[in-house]
């Protein structure tokens, strides 16, 4: 069927969708034909968006390729692959004019859901599984080989790399590649004979993705807390955070038994809950082992009431929150940048707590390392804030690296040796002006050091207080922390446009591609923006000064209530003018054109700002 | 109300067997009611721990909320302590026990603290066998909150408001039991003769080891119409036998009947005698313990001493395998994998 549109045209750029029923095994092919062209040299960028459903459920797979580099969410979908009647409709609906829609024909197309402006193309997959295979479970795995197959002809995808790959994915299971290979061939064969290949959109060889990698970043960051030290790991499962305790242990496996005794050098504890994990950690630190628990918003809020205890009593604290849509249990597989306000200010009484905001797998490496030396120097909980987005897909990213020369931080902790020589210890005592006191683990020494931990007031010397004047330089102490960890925590990213501007955007975590791509698309229409990512919170004087050097400034966010541009406001007493909000929220990750689209509707000049500036986000059809 | 410790001490207070007094296991001056049952049980710490010369920075004491939990700072003062948050203690002292497996670990708790608000920590903290003391001082009531019924209280008793509590009272050593508990005791803060031996044993076992001593709330719960009071134990108090504890490098002296009397061996080689007066009981079984308990519970008897022993016992460390020597020590050579195996790991994602 030909199209009255023109056929969109491009080679390496495009967003093609894969339309899936989860638990037919469509993930492991999908990220096969994403690696191919990885491995092509093509910097890809895919998405998972699934439902909190184990089996039958829609699912589908959105992969941007962008030979230009862009990893963010771009808008709009070029080519549809859809195996799954239940969301066809609407699949359909979503594919840009000029787009391709490839499906499985074995059973006739609704006539009504043809587009005339949309290339629909027929793939028999049911039928030649059936013919091919007599198991239920070989026809439903392979209609997904089969389909990569097919696509590696329509979009002119290396075939030997397909093969490459498949022999490396079942690298001690080799049964399983010729069957495997052979499945590929049965599709490539098929589009080979029937359409005309390459269609409009295709591939070619290149050089963009150098020695990077594709990794998730909840692999990442579970690495990041093997390397940094953790030996102690307490959680409760909860997507999507689960996974970064599974790659910790799955490494801890290999890296951390004792090979002596064979017994292991690390303990990871699944708790009844997110209080108890909180807790056990908060233990382990206290006793003096690295230990860090990884959760997301519904356990965020149960450990509320001892972030505090660890804010207050000073102990070290290592949380890692991936988010996911709230509130309650919202919608649990679905991304949000939306525990910013409940995980600064977590706990009742004055709190405030160390963020920190990676942005790629490589920075959840790092962070995720870094966290265990913040939290030993700073003695205060750090809560590393990732999504879904970024924990759960596969992202392309610098490569891991591990400075081996590199020694932990520690902290303020007193040895035996040390506790002799001194006249006197008391453990909240500022002896260094820094308003970071020393402090001691149990069993440390005989006859000194010992003090009691507590969440009550208490004077310098650990003993219990009710004295106002007491608890007040307790607390102003700690602000006065505050200020120490602000040269510590990483400060923001900042990227001039190298014109005249007046204007700005203010970008965090996962929305960092996709706004780098939408201040270029602004560039080109003589919109010029510098950028900041800020990477941490307390922000420090450059996060000021960068606000205060610009007139107005976007702050993009992938929440309801512009959370971190309310935590700007309160930090640093802002007027509610200079910074306006770029939001979305609907679950799926922030994209480029809805940044863009956003960002005219707010520049100066153009006075149809939206009432409700999201409608804008996640209207409906439009997630441009 | 406080009171004043008296500044004069016998001139030859007993030293122990590490040079140490009674003296140095004790703690600040109690903040608690003259008369409070904790405080009794806060001496009888002290007096087992200073008998098993146990070196005070060795041990670390910790708790949840409440005049119970308050106590740590009134013995051990020379050992690490974290007052925590309510119902909390055991996942802090199970990140604490993970992270060191060769300190000793005393948590203390109240009967609010452990049946109410921390009751899903204690269910797993026992269901773990960590390698702990749990001392519950159970006063059927809230008293820091101004002696509120607590779920150990028993249906009909009546706190000093004068209101009898309407529902059935949690029975924390039977829970225990239940939990899969490997040492479960009760005592009573008055009775010391029964309580520090039993806290010696509780010390030396390997494994969840949890005493529910009854510690009467002299403010808010000790009016005779209690069955958490001093008069109503006296009158219902019934006890597996004695238990006497014989630390490792001591001979055995006595000799008693055969028959009657259990010598278990603990991990660190101390002997533990159990001179039992029951007949019914046989500590050694969770099914007799647990109905021996219950037949006491529905007579309205309190059933006091050790109840229950595992002698097998396999505590957290030994079940994770962890590695002997204390996490906390690992160096970061021990930890860190460094570079190499990330350029194999960074090549599998190419
Ligand atoms: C989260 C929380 N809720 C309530 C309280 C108030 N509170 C303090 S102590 C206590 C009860 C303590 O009872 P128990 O554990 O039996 O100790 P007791 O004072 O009787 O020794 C309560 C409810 C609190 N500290 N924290
Ligand atoms: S209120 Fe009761 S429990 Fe609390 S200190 Fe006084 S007597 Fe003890
Ligand atoms: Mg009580």
């Amino acid at each position: 069927m030909t199209a009255r549109v023109k056929s969109l045209q491009s080679v390496n750029d495009f967003v093609i969708k894969f339309a899936n029923v989860n638990g037919t095994g469509s993930a492991s092919a999908n990220k096969l034909f994403a690696k191919a062209l990885f491995r092509m040299g093509l910097p890809v960028c895919p998405k998972n968006i699934f439902p909190s459903n184990i089996q039958g459920l829609p699912t589908w797979y959105e992969v941007r390729v962008s030979e230009k580099g862009y990893l963010g969410r771009r808008g709009g979908v070029d080519i549809v692959l859809s195996v799954n009647p239940q969301s066809m409709a609407q699949d359909i609906k979503e594919i840009e004019p000029g787009g391709y829609f490839i499906y499985d024909n074995t059973k006739p197309l609704d006539l009504r859901l043809i587009r005339n402006d949309v290339t629909m193309m027929g793939l028999p997959l049911t039928r030649i599984c059936n013919e091919q295979y007599k198991d239920p479970r070989q026809r439903q795995l392979f209609k997904n080989v089969i389909y990569v197959g097919a696509l590696a002809a329509l979009l002119d995808i290396d075939f030997a790399v397909l093969t490459a790959l498949v022999a490396d994915q079942f690298k001690g299971k080799e049964k399983l590649i010729l069957p495997n290979i052979h499945a590929l061939e049965l599709g490539h064969k098929y589009a080979k004979e029937n359409f005309d290949c390459p269609i409009g959109i295709r591939v070619q060889k290149s050089d963009k993705v150098g020695d990077k990698i594709l990794i998730d970043g909840n692999t990442a960051l579970g690495l990041g807390a093997l390397y940094g030290g953790a030996s102690v790991v307490a959680w409760y499962p909860i997507t999507p955070s689960t996974s970064v305790v599974d790659a910790f242990e799955k490494y801890a496996k290999r890296v951390r038994i004792d090979p002596g005794t064979g017994r292991k050098n690390y303990a990871i504890v699944q708790a009844e809950d997110e209080l108890s994990a909180i807790g056990m950690v908060i233990g382990a630190s206290w006793n003096g082992a690295r230990s860090f628990t990884a959760t997301s918003g519904p356990g965020l809020s149960l450990m509320s009431e001892f972030l505090g205890l660890a804010y207050f009593a000073e102990i070290p604290t290592v949380l890692f929150d991936v988010q996911r849509a709230g509130p309650s249990t919202g919608m649990p597989t679905r991304t949000q940048q939306s525990d910013i306000l409940s995980a600064a200010y977590a706990s009742h009484g004055d709190t405030k707590h160390v963020l920190l905001f990676p942005s790629t797998p490589k920075e959840c490496f790092d962070m995720g390392a870094q966290s265990f030396d913040l939290a030993d120097r700073l003695q205060t909980p750090i809560l590393l804030l990732t999504d879904l987005d970024l924990g759960m897909n596969d992202n392309m990213s610098e490569p891991l690296e591990w400075d081996d020369s590199k020694e932990y931080d520690r902290g303020k902790v007193l040895s035996a040796d040390e506790l002799d020589k001194m006249e006197k210890f008391g453990r909240y005592l500022d002896v260094d002006g820094d308003a970071i006191c020393y402090r001691t683990y149990p069993g440390t020494h005989p006859e000194k050091g010992a003090f009691f931990t507590r969440g009550s007031s208490r004077n310098e010397m650990a003993v219990y207080t009710e004295k106002g004047e007491e608890y007040e330089e307790n607390m102003h102490r700690l602000m006065a922390k505050w200020e120490t960890i602000k040269e510590y925590v990483p400060g923001p990213e900042i990227i001039l446009c190298g014109k005249e501007a007046d204007a700005a955007v203010l970008y965090f975590g996962t929305s960092e591609e996709s706004s780098r791509e939408a201040v270029d698309y602004l560039a080109d229409e003589g919109v010029n923006l510098n950028a900041m990512r800020v990477r941490a919170f307390p922000f420090n004087k450059e996060v000021e000064n960068f606000i205060d050097e610009h007139e107005r400034v976007f702050v993009i966010e992938q929440n309801r209530d512009a959370q971190l541009r309310t935590l700007l406001m309160a930090e640093f007493e802002l007027g509610p003018d200079k910074l306006k909000s770029v939001l979305c929220f609907d679950g799926t990750p922030i994209s480029a054109r809805n940044i863009r689209k956003q960002i005219l509707q707010l520049l100066p000049g153009n006075n149809v700002t939206p009432l409700y500036p999201e409608k804008v986000a996640s209207g409906a059809g439009d997630k441009a | 109300m406080s009171y004043q410790k008296p500044k004069f001490r016998h001139p030859d207070l007993a030293v122990n067997e590490l040079g140490f007094t009674k003296a140095d296991y004790e703690g600040s001056l109690s903040t608690l009611c003259a008369g409070c049952g904790h405080d009794s049980i806060s001496g009888s710490i002290i007096r087992a721990c200073h008998e098993l010369s146990i070196p005070p920075h060795k041990i670390a004491k910790l708790s949840g909320i409440g005049c119970s939990s308050k106590s740590p700072a009134y013995f051990l003062g020379k050992s690490h302590g974290f007052n925590s948050v309510h119902g909390r203690m055991p996942s802090v002292v199970t990140g604490a026990a993970m992270a060191n497996r060769d300190l000793l670990y005393l948590g203390i708790s109240g009967d609010g603290d452990t049946a109410s608000i921390g009751m899903g920590q204690f269910a797993h903290v026992v269901r773990r066998n960590l390698n702990m003391v749990y001392i519950v001082m159970n006063n059927g009531c809230y008293g820091l909150t101004k002696g509120q019924d607590s779920a150990t209280a028993d249906e009909g008793s009546v706190s000093k408001k004068g209101d009898p509590n309407l529902f059935a009272g949690i029975d924390l050593a039977g829970l225990a039991l239940q939990l899969g508990a490997t040492f479960v005791a009760r005592s009573f803060s008055g009775d010391k003769e029964q309580l520090i031996p039993l806290i010696k044993a509780a010390m030396t076992h390997r494994g969840f080891a949890i005493i529910d001593v009854i510690s009467p709330c002299v403010t808010f719960n000790n009016n005779p119409e209690s069955t958490k009071s001093y008069e109503f134990f006296r009158d219902h108090a019934e006890a597996t036998g004695t238990v006497d504890f014989v630390p490792m490098r001591e001979e055995i002296k006595t000799r008693y009947p055969a028959g009657s009397t259990h010598e278990v061996t603990m991990h660190d080689g101390s002997v533990i005698r159990l001179h039992k007066t029951s007949q019914h009981l046989d500590p050694f079984n969770r099914v007799s313990a647990m109905r021996v308990l219950d037949e006491h519970r529905i007579k309205g008897d309190i059933l006091t001493g050790l109840i229950y022993l595992d002698k097998n016992s396999q505590e957290l460390h030994d079940v994770m395998q962890t590695s002997q020597r204390p996490l906390n020590e690992l160096s970061e050579d021990d930890l860190c994998p460094g570079n190499r195996l990330l350029k194999n790991i960074n090549a599998a994602l190419r």
